[in-house]
């Protein structure tokens, strides 16, 4: 049989991706299997599992009680025992009902045995705003996540990544939290930004961590940046773009481990450095890549002085105004990169 | 303790609020959320329209907000969940700026910072939580409170039947009854969590056995009903006050729309909640007051004519008002 015409590359929603990377790795590793609320008939609150229940059952993909405390314990028990469990916390917002079973045991079990268990574990989430949902369902925390040493942390911008670095969650020996903004998941209910729903191979991939990607190439300014915001910085730097100047865009991808050469390379290549996170700006992450970069001002010669663009330390508002102003937009990535571009070092 | 006339009508007035308050609300939810006016290959748009973000009503469910709240003092608090619509109104939440939060405006309670799973009015010791489970041991705190200054106020949570397995609930169950506390918790046991059925989440029939296990009654209504409600809700709230500690009691009841507005409902028998409806507990309370004398038939389409008023000027109050500056943004984050 012949067909006249190259199949045009598939493309899949950053969820859809998701889930195949979870299904392609409990077909090849019966051990893997999926807890959380709402993840099995439902599909995932953010289509995360959808089509697992019907593929894997019910023994697999595991309904649960809204008790976080309880499955994250259980997820780090279920590990222990050589199993590999994906536990799903449906919003990150709730990692504060069961952060200990997180933070003092799932991320340092390994370390306080002195290397002798092991928990390979994934934890997936749903993050960030956008969308009105106030304070306690909108918040990105993955700066949180990282700053507890022991767990390995994940927030891909969009399909292809998010399948590859799945697949490399799912097989790694350490817990790993594996962070999807809900405004780039691709759902039918919620606008989202269509650079993230691109071109996925259907066979099984890994990327690996710790190795950011340069999304863009540019000369005048490197933004450095990850999950919803890589997809709006592509934005503002086309905009950019038409006033000449010509922004590097830098997708972190992972956060732990954290591919600081890349980083450096782009400052040291543009001289101008933006931060842009959707987290709040104090303590996380935007000024760890500022200070990453401070330390290494022995290399690298800045033009400008490092800007952070972030969450003003407020929690997210629920009115539109509000919100707006409180998560960066697209208009401030243009206007912070603009303020880049005239600002002097003395 | 059998209600009083003024109570009945009281409770069937408050239903009736309820009612329209949250099917007006399921119209103007869905303004603007719909193509074409969205973003192409979108069904819905959860953050578009005048009152954006997630929407839980609790249509259905009004018997058990009404029946507790029939027997609360204004110097009462209550501790709603992310469903709080009929706690509020029941509980007496300014209509005006409860509405106005949810289309965000800066008359709203919370002036657009809260919406609308985060209702705050000091003024009826109101609040609520996005966060299942976490207002079980807040209501604990205000019991305590009321304890330690010698107040004769209680404290109520209301939250569904899937927060009961939060190990928040469980704790405050046990500080309640160790303090004895004048606090009672309401669990809303509307089937579902979401997705999932509470036979597929919780490893026993009814909450109210767990009391046991914490050493305080439990009490479980079996029916949808305003007066069942009242009843065990009149004994729990007594005791309370008279200072012999805390009650669980779980109401069997119904909720007609999804989990949220957008739903797909996939999980749910079709048909279900058109079937609930047959039993609709406000007809019921209805008959009963016309039986009783206390309403004809035109006093009753009065009684709703007024309050359709009612409900309809908040939400013209709501979308009239103005905005907050973007920059409001940044106020509040402590107090002054
Ligand atoms: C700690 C926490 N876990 C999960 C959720 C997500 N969530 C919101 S409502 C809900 C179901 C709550 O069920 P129930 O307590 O029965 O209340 P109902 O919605 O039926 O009124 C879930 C799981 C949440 N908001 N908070
Ligand atoms: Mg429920």
């Amino acid at each position: 049989m012949t067909t006249a015409t190259p199949a045009k590359a598939r493309t899949l929603t950053m969820a859809q991706a998701i889930s195949e990377a979870t299904a392609q790795e409990m077909e090849r590793d019966p051990r893997v299997f999926v807890m959380g609320e709402d993840v099995g008939k439902y599909g995932g609150i953010f289509s995360a599992t959808t089509g697992l229940l019907d593929r894997f059952g019910p023994e697999r993909v595991m309904d649960t009680p809204i008790s976080e405390t309880g499955f994250m314990g259980a997820a780090l028990g279920a590990a222990a025992e050589g199993l590999r469990p994906i536990s799903e916390l449906m919003f990150v917002d709730f990692f504060g009902v069961c952060f200990d079973q997180i933070y003092n045991h799932i991320a340092k079990n390994h370390y306080m045995s002195g290397g002798a268990c092991k928990y390979p574990l994934v934890i997936t989430t749903g993050i960030g705003g956008g969308y009105n949902d106030a304070a306690q369902h909108s918040q990105c925390l993955y700066s949180i996540f990282a700053h507890v040493p022991g767990l390995k942390v994940v927030v891909p911008s969009n399909a292809y990544d998010a399948k590859g670095l799945m697949t490399t969650a799912i097989r790694d020996d350490n817990p790993v939290v594996f962070l999807y903004h809900k405004g780039i998941m691709g759902l039918s209910w919620m606008s989202y930004f269509e650079g993230s729903t691109n071109a996925v191979p259907e066979e099984p991939y890994a990327i690996p961590f710790g190795e950011a990607r340069v999304v863009r190439e540019g000369s005048d300014v490197t933004i450095v940046t990850l999950s919803q915001m890589v997809q709006k910085s592509l934005v503002a730097a086309e905009q950019l773009a038409a006033d000449g100047i010509s922004a590097e865009i830098v997708d972190l991808r992972t956060l732990v481990p954290l591919d600081r050469a890349t980083v450096l390379k782009s400052v040291a290549k543009t001289g101008r450095l933006l931060v842009a996170d959707e987290d709040y700006l104090s303590y996380g992450l935007s000024g760890e890549i500022a200070a990453l970069v401070a330390e290494h001002l022995d290399s690298i010669r800045l033009k400008a002085p490092v800007r952070r663009l972030a969450v003003p330390d407020v929690p997210i508002p629920f009115s539109r105004p509000l919100e707006q102003f409180a998560i960066p937009q697209v208009d401030n990535l243009v206007a912070s990169v603009r303020g880049l571009m005239n600002a002097k070092i003395y | 303790m059998d209600a009083t006339a003024e109570q009945l009508l009281w409770m069937y007035e408050k239903m009736i609020e309820i009612r329209e308050y949250e099917e007006t609300m399921a119209r103007v939810y869905l303004e603007g959320k719909l193509p074409p006016r969205i973003q192409k290959g979108l069904a819905f748009d959860i953050g578009a329209g005048p009152v954006p973000g997630e929407m839980h009503l609790a249509a259905g469910q009004e018997p058990v907000a009404v029946g507790v709240c029939a027997h609360l003092r204004r110097d009462d608090t209550v501790v709603g969940a992310h469903r709080p619509h009929h706690f509020a109104i029941a509980k007496g939440v300014d209509l005006d700026a409860m509405t106005a939060e949810m289309f965000g405006k800066d008359t709203g309670l919370g002036r657009g910072k809260g919406g609308h799973m985060h209702l705050f009015d000091p003024a009826v010791k109101f609040s609520c939580s996005g966060i299942v489970g976490a207002g079980a041991p807040q209501a604990c705190g205000a019991a305590l409170a009321a304890k330690k200054l010698g107040r004769d106020a209680v404290a109520v949570a209301f939250f569904g039947e899937g927060a009961a397995n939060q190990g928040a609930f469980h704790e405050a169950l046990n500080l309640a009854a160790l303090w004895k506390l004048p606090v009672i918790f309401v669990v809303e046991d509307n089937k579902y969590g979401i997705s999932v059925e509470k036979s597929a989440s919780t490893a026993i029939a009814s909450n109210a056995d767990r009391a046991a296990g914490y050493g305080m009654p439990g009490v479980l209504v079996e029916k949808n009903d305003a007066i069942a409600v009242f009843d065990a809700a009149g004994a729990a709230i007594a005791r309370a006050r008279r200072g012999e500690g805390p009650t669980l009691i779980e109401v069997k009841t119904d909720r007609y729309f999804g989990h949220f507005q957008g739903d797909p409902e996939t999980y749910r028998p079709k048909g279900e909640a058109k079937a609930l409806r047959q039993h609709d507990p406000i007809p019921a309370l209805g008959a009963l007051v016309r039986d009783l004398g206390l309403l004809d038939a035109n006093s009753d389409a009065a009684l709703r004519e007024r309050i359709v008023a009612r409900v309809q000027a908040a939400y013209d109050f709501g979308r009239n008002s103005p905005y907050p500056r973007p920059e409001d943004a940044l106020l509040h984050v402590f107090a002054e």
